[in-house]
């Protein structure tokens, strides 16, 4: 049982808190141990039982496949190299896809938010532009830019402006407007209204559609591949499934999933870095 | 002496999508140099607009309202704005929020980032020039807005119920800062406020306005006694009570109609 407080010496408490802090330290490891391990074992437990599937005949493995071919095929694609210039299309185009999509989302964000004339106008393209499923207009990129890098990033930006626009612009209306009246009251533009209120409020915002637009890239330039490419992840896939070979499916597919999570994660570790310095 | 503000016949006229408002109409007023005004009334007597009008953050509508003799046609470094609550910009430090107004009117240099770790140093701040502002208490925030506004180095500071965000003692001692702040560097004061002992306390004169729209409802001069002595002993002086009550009642005239 524990002792009343008041009767122990200044050493003694410290150990009491001391003890206490160790209790919960313990018990968070032990809850973050265990979800790892469940994590682990649905993982593992996915692969046995689909290799398993595989090799005993329950599942079709000309469709299905089974993991161990899928990870030959891509050790296979790795040694030989023919993987690179395939996958590094597809992060090239994702890459610009994404940089450039949040930049001109910005920019478009910034443009309307000073001219608020310009903002009533543009409000209801937008807002059709916004909801039409922009993949749609793949067809009509690729008549315009041709079959390659250009349509496809033109594919992936179309998905990504918009909605960065609408969500910065968002963002800039949201700024508190005391800080605004702050800048007001020392007789400061509305330059200086954008420079040093509205531009550096809404910062976290920008960099957190860097986070959005990552997957929307992915989905744009995946889609613009499966339409018009000779080269990248999104091609390979269409291959395999025009020839039937679906190891080669599955395997893009496996490459596709570590590639786009690893730029998240890029993405996340910039975003930290970035917003924590302020 | 010829004063720091003053409005002449000030009408304005507040438009919305539904209608025009007279939110404030005839306002005659003038505060001369050093003097230290309260404005208190009801929610709706246009105060918080009477100080835009003085900061040049909305034209009158009509009438005039002149700084140093001169009309005011917009934000002038010679007045100093201070809101209700600090609006610190979080992502500067404190030091940055400080400068913020010397930034805004290109004057940052050598001489007046002097002085500004001068203020910082003379409101106890001097350890927190490189913090941000929310690991800041709510006082010590109030206190750097208070070095923001004085930075530009104003003569006449617009006071918008800077107390009220904060905790009682708190404000109470930050009443005395700004009372003692206000005196030593002589500036000139204009204080809106809801607390009427707060306006009693730290004035020289009261002001109460009646709603509805906006206008002067009474004068009351502070006795120097009161007027002369700390806000917080302020309270304490003979003939506080009896204020009080005189300028209660008029307000409870000017509030009777509201709600």
């Amino acid at each position: 049982m524990e002792r009343s407080n008041s009767k122990m010496s200044v050493g003694e408490r410290e150990l009491w808190l001391h003890e206490k802090w160790k209790q919960h330290r313990l018990q968070k490891r032990r809850t973050k141990f265990w979800v790892l391990t469940v994590q682990t074992l649905m993982l593992l437990s996915f692969i046995v039982l689909w290799e398993l599937a595989g090799r005993m005949k329950w599942i079709d493995v000309l469709i299905f496949s089974y993991p161990s071919k899928v990870g030959a095929q891509i050790i296979r694609d790795v040694t030989s190299g023919e993987l690179w210039p395939h996958l590094a299309m597809t992060v090239g185009e994702v890459a610009v896809g994404f940089l450039l999509g949040t930049l001109l989302g910005t920019l478009l964000a910034v443009l309307i938010w000073w001219s608020p004339f310009l903002s009533k106008v543009l409000d209801p393209y937008m807002v059709v532009f916004n909801s039409m499923p922009k993949v749609a207009l793949g067809p009509i990129f690729i008549v315009l830019f041709g079959a390659g890098f250009t349509a496809i990033v033109m594919t992936t930006l179309s998905i990504t402006v918009i909605i960065t626009t609408l969500v910065v612009y968002n963002s800039f209306n949201e700024v508190d407007s005391n800080l605004i009246k702050v800048i007001a009251t020392f007789g400061g533009k509305r330059r200086d209204v954008f420079t040093k209120a509205i531009l550096p409020a809404s910062f976290p915002t920008i960099i957190s559609t860097l986070k959005v637009n990552v997957g929307m890239a992915w989905v744009g330039v995946i889609v613009g591949e499966f339409l018009v490419a000779k080269i990248g992840l999104g091609y390979l896939i269409v291959y395999g499934f025009q020839v039937f070979n679906f190891t080669l499916v599955l395997s893009s597919l496996v490459i596709i999933a570590v590639v786009a999570t690893g730029m998240y994660q890029l993405v996340v570790y910039v975003e930290r870095k970035l917003v924590r310095e302020r | 002496m010829a004063p720091v503000v003053e409005l002449r016949d000030v009408d304005l006229v507040y438009v919305t999508g539904r209608e025009a408002v007279l939110a404030l109409e005839g306002m005659n007023l003038a505060v001369a140099p050093g003097e230290f005004i309260s404005l208190v009334g009801p929610s709706g007597c246009g105060k918080t607009t009477l100080l835009s009008l003085i900061a040049g953050l909305i034209p009158p509508s009509s009438g005039e309202v002149l700084l140093h003799g001169r009309p005011v046609v917009g934000p002038s470094p010679e007045v100093g704005y201070m809101l209700q609550q600090d609006y610190l910009f979080p992502w500067r430090s404190i030091l940055g929020n400080a400068q913020l107004g010397l930034e805004l009117t290109g004057r940052l240099n050598n001489e007046t980032m002097d002085f500004v770790l001068e203020l910082l140093d003379g409101m106890g701040l001097a350890d927190t020039a490189k913090l941000h502002p929310n690991q800041l208490s709510g006082g010590m925030r109030q206190r750097v807005a208070l070095v923001r506004t004085l930075a530009t180095n104003p003569d006449l500071l617009l006071l918008d119920e800077p107390f009220s965000a904060l905790d009682y003692q708190t404000k109470l001692q930050l009443e005395d800062l700004v009372v003692d702040t206000l005196k030593q560097r002589k500036k000139t004061g204009v204080l809106v406020t809801h607390d009427l002992s707060e306006a009693i306390a730290v004035s020289d004169r009261v002001i109460v306005l009646a709603a509805k729209p906006g206008r002067i409802k009474g004068i009351f001069d502070i006795p120097d006694n009161i007027a002369r002595t700390q806000p917080f002993f302020a309270r304490k002086e003979t003939g506080f009570n009896e204020l009080f009550h005189e300028i209660w009642r008029e307000l409870e005239d000017s509030d009777g109609k509201e709600g």
